[in-house]
């Protein structure tokens, strides 16, 4: 059944991308040179109404969080060189697959050398976990957590960057 | 506003909002049916691929990894979550005709030639160092960036900075900022 879910949510996540044009090498690279914002209008879009619908929830009882740890040495240090190898590859995970799916049969040495890159952080990992994984461990904490307020001024504020931003964007055209 | 399967594109803010949607009713439906929260991420799912490749060739070595003895390599709800994003973007650019055989990207072909080698080597290379950083920080643009982000978390918040603040300083030097 767990597999069932996550199939359709996959063809759903996949068509949208797809249709937004978000797996494209042009709209990945695009962005890091700044010359074409879609990823980001996708992206923070998405984010925002996510914001809204899994707050909304939560507060219902309907659902509960999923935080992961605010490592600060690792996520900075990781996500440097995630931008790095997104650079050169063009291509994220998620969007690497559904880059193959339209035909850019490139992404298959971006996919296969993803899967090398996990291979050897496993290899690694024995190594990181005692040093730059444990380094500003601030555990599973939110914004409205670290700040003592309510999560909706938090939102509030999200959604008046992201239109703010969208508007600049499509002044600007890009 | 057409948002017809036969479109070739849709408006990155449609399909955006249409993904905050889809982002919540994944999490709504997997806590009722399966009574465990799924929100979108795609990057663990190369580790379990890659434990699934070596279990072939050398099985306890795998089996003794603390890694993958921590992500547990198995076939679950991102694996096919994965697999699903491969034939929801076959089937939606077949649907809208926007699929189309490229072996070197344009922008890449002006800094490096039309070599589908050297493409091909930068695609690996890329793909290693970035599940590496990815696995490092924790989660990709879809774990960090847009479940982490939905959820405020400071993580999520921070990888995705992270993220940007690599990419871009990267791409100004490989394929340089000048021409149009």
């Amino acid at each position: 059944m767990e597999q069932i879910i996550g199939l359709i949510t996959g063809v759903l996540f996949g068509l949208l991308m797809q249709k937004a044009e978000v797996i494209r090498f042009e709209k990945q690279v695009g962005f890091m040179l700044l010359k074409d914002m879609t990823i980001i209008k996708f992206m923070l879009t998405g984010v925002i109404v996510g914001m809204i619908g899994i707050y909304g929830c939560h507060s219902l009882g309907l659902i509960s969080l999923s935080i992961k740890a605010t490592n600060v040495a690792a996520i900075i240090i990781g996500g440097l060189l995630f931008g790095i190898g997104w650079a050169i590859a063009g291509y994220c995970p998620g969007t690497s697959v559904g880059a193959l799916a339209e035909g850019r049969i490139h992404a298959i040495w971006a996919i296969l050398g993803m899967l090398v890159g996990a291979g050897i952080y496993a290899e690694a990992y024995p190594a990181l976990k005692t040093s730059v994984l444990s380094w500003g461990k601030y555990g599973k904490i939110t914004l409205p957590q670290t700040l003592g307020i309510s999560p909706w001024p938090v939102i509030v504020v999200f959604a008046a960057v992201g239109i703010v931003f969208f508007v600049w964007a499509e002044k600007k055209g890009l | 506003m057409n948002i017809s399967l036969f479109t070739a594109r849709w408006s990155p803010y449609i399909a955006g909002i249409l993904v905050g949607v889809l982002a919540t009713l994944s999490v709504v439906v997997t806590t009722a049916i399966i009574e465990k929260p799924k929100y979108l991420g795609a990057s663990t799912t190369f580790v379990r691929a890659a434990g699934f490749i070596e279990k072939a060739v050398a099985s306890e070595h795998v089996a003794s990894n603390a890694y993958f003895q921590a992500k547990k390599v198995k076939v679950d709800w991102q694996m096919l979550f994965v697999v699903g994003v491969f034939a929801g973007a076959l089937v939606s650019s077949r649907m809208g005709k926007t699929s189309k055989l490229e072996t070197v990207p344009p922008i890449w072909q002006q800094r490096f030639g039309s070599s589908s080698v050297t493409r091909g080597v930068g695609a690996f290379i890329g793909g290693v160092i970035l599940m590496f950083g990815a696995r490092l920080a924790g989660g990709c643009p879809s774990g960090h960036g847009l479940s982490g982000n939905m959820q405020l978390s400071v993580s999520g918040l921070l990888a995705l900075v992270c993220f940007m603040a690599g990419g871009i300083i990267t791409a100004r030097i490989v394929y340089g900022g000048g021409d149009k």
